[in-house]
């Protein structure tokens, strides 16, 4: 009996936080599609706030949509050989070089522009392109990718497999993509879309990198919360959420199964 | 397997080389400017001698280890519930206890500003009940409410992970020696969390340290240190002291995130 009523008050306060966590990202959602937040709901549900941020700010979608993707690509492409270096060579030389990896995560955004700016600042066509962000993007989503790899590389015997193949005679190559890479698959999934919504998302770096020319979705958002009126601020974020929450909910399908 | 080192040599290049171009340079080029300023390499104790940085420095850490504290234990109360309870709907609870995971600072601020700002439900709510519009957003109690919306989620997935491992013996022959819940809690399991909670809280620290969207959406008037770095190199045009700065800053939450990875072998970290 006691602990029924245990359960209950754990329940509800469990109930709460999911409310404080939800009910805003709803709030913003209703703000997004209504007429008038000011007068409530009842003055009506449009889309046309909806229309209007297309219409300022779709450049910054594509912005942010396109270096989400190069910033991916580049993540498999630099990520999955390293985690498979370090998991390879084991040792400490191997938990230094991924604490170095790390680090990126580990010193705020802010400081990580900073030293983009003045070292790269000078080269003018690389400063105010898109590059100069995908740059710091891949630094801040390199670590997530590495590690989601690494980690699935230290759960399974990938030297055994590695060893059957090479005895039956095939050479390095075909062992990374026919055995490495298939087996570390759901850990390059999982940082896939782990990078993607960083980067997608990511503003502490790019509202520092960023030129008038090069404004990314985050940019935008901060930009039309300091200046907008509140329903088109809101409808910019339904967008937002519109565009990165299946990603989430597909992440959270993959990692969380354990629990 | 002699050719061995040569390939994965290669197989790190690209990485390698892109890290040291772009941060390990850059960064080591940071560290030199911070000190290029008239203080010299003193600038780097200006969080200490400087009162704006100290005054800065010291409102962040109350703001942080109080965010710290309030996410640990909310987050611990609800993750342990969700890891000894089955219950239907359990699984949707978790989903949307960590859908917010990955939520920009900038976003975070603009749900803060809908709970509690100017045209917020909150203060719509208190004006309907006491006749006074309360509005928290844009001072040290919206940072809160804004910094304890990131923080949860990272904390609980932490919490929920160090519970999944906790040894049911341990609880089982506690409760046949007769000991009531609460020295259960008190006595087995939140001492087998421990290691557990203190990595979560070191990264939920961490994480409101560096935080900047936020702050950004939100701070008109209020400096937290990544605000004070930011009108440093913006308005102040200061870079020598937005440097130091913001190499002190990473100094501290590296620690932070150091001490949560020895102790969970892993750190749920992100933007703030």
């Amino acid at each position: 009996m006691k602990s029924r009523t245990f359960f209950w008050l754990q329940l509800a306060f469990t109930l709460v936080l999911c409310a404080f966590l939800i009910g805003p990202v709803l709030l913003s959602v209703a703000a997004g599609v209504t007429e008038n937040y000011f007068q409530g709901i009842s003055s009506g549900i449009t889309l046309r706030w909806v229309m209007e941020v297309l219409a300022l700010y779709m450049d910054t979608i594509y912005l942010s949509l396109w270096i989400a993707v190069c910033c991916l690509l580049s993540n498999l492409v630099l990520g999955v050989p390293v985690a498979y270096v370090l998991a390879k060579k084991g040792g400490r030389l191997a938990r230094f070089l991924e604490e170095l990896i790390v680090l990126p995560i580990a010193i705020p955004g802010l400081a990580i522009a900073l030293a983009l700016i003045v070292s790269y600042g000078g080269f003018r066509d690389f400063r105010t392109g898109w590059a100069f962000i995908l740059v710091g993007h891949i630094l801040y989503t390199l670590p997530f990718m590495v590690r989601s790899v690494l980690a699935v590389l230290q759960s399974i015997n990938f030297r055994e497999l590695e060893e059957g193949a090479a005895s039956l005679g095939a050479g390095f190559s075909q062992r990374f993509f026919g055995i490495i890479i298939p087996n570390c698959r759901s850990g390059i999934l999982a940082g896939a879309l782990m990078t993607f919504t960083l980067s997608i998302g990511e503003f502490n770096l790019t509202w520092m990198l960023h030129t008038p020319l090069t404004k990314t979705l985050p940019v935008g958002l901060a930009d039309s919360y300091a200046s907008m009126r509140l329903e088109v601020a809101s409808a910019y974020t339904l967008i937002f959420f519109i565009l990165i929450v299946p990603v989430l909910i597909l992440m959270q399908a993959l990692t969380n199964r354990r629990f | 397997m002699k050719a061995n080192n040569t390939i994965l040599f290669f197989l790190a290049l690209p990485a390698g080389l892109v890290f040291l171009a772009f941060f390990l340079i850059p960064m080591v080029r940071l560290l030199g400017i911070g000190a290029s300023g008239d203080e010299g390499v003193a600038a780097y104790f200006s969080i200490l001698t400087t009162p704006r940085h100290f005054q800065s420095m010291v409102a962040t850490v109350l703001l942080s280890c109080s965010v710290t504290l309030a996410a640990v234990a909310v987050s611990t109360v609800s993750g342990l519930f969700l890891v000894r309870n089955q219950f239907p709907g359990r699984s949707v609870l978790i989903s949307m206890l960590t859908l917010p995971l990955t939520f920009p600072g900038v976003v975070i601020g603009f749900l803060v500003i809908l709970l509690a700002g100017r045209q917020g439900v909150l203060g719509t709510f208190t004006q309907a009940v006491i006749g006074d519009k309360v509005v928290l957003a844009y001072s040290m109690a919206g940072l809160f409410i804004g910094y304890l919306y990131f923080s949860i989620p990272r904390v609980i997935l932490t919490v929920m992970a160090a519970a999944e491992k906790l040894d049911a013996a341990l609880e089982e022959a506690a409760r046949s020696l007769g000991a009531p819940t609460w020295r259960v809690v008190w006595d087995v399991i939140l001492p087998a969390l421990k290691p557990g909670l203190i990595a979560s809280g070191a990264i939920c620290f961490a994480t409101s340290m560096s935080a900047f969207g936020t702050a950004f959406t939100l701070a008109t008037n209020i400096d937290v240190l990544a605000m004070t770095i930011y009108t440093e190199f913006t308005l102040g045009a200061n870079l020598a002291g937005a440097a130091s700065l913001s190499i002190v800053l990473g100094l501290v939450t590296w620690a932070a995130l150091f001490i949560a990875r020895s102790l969970s072998g892993s750190a749920v970290a992100g933007g703030g």
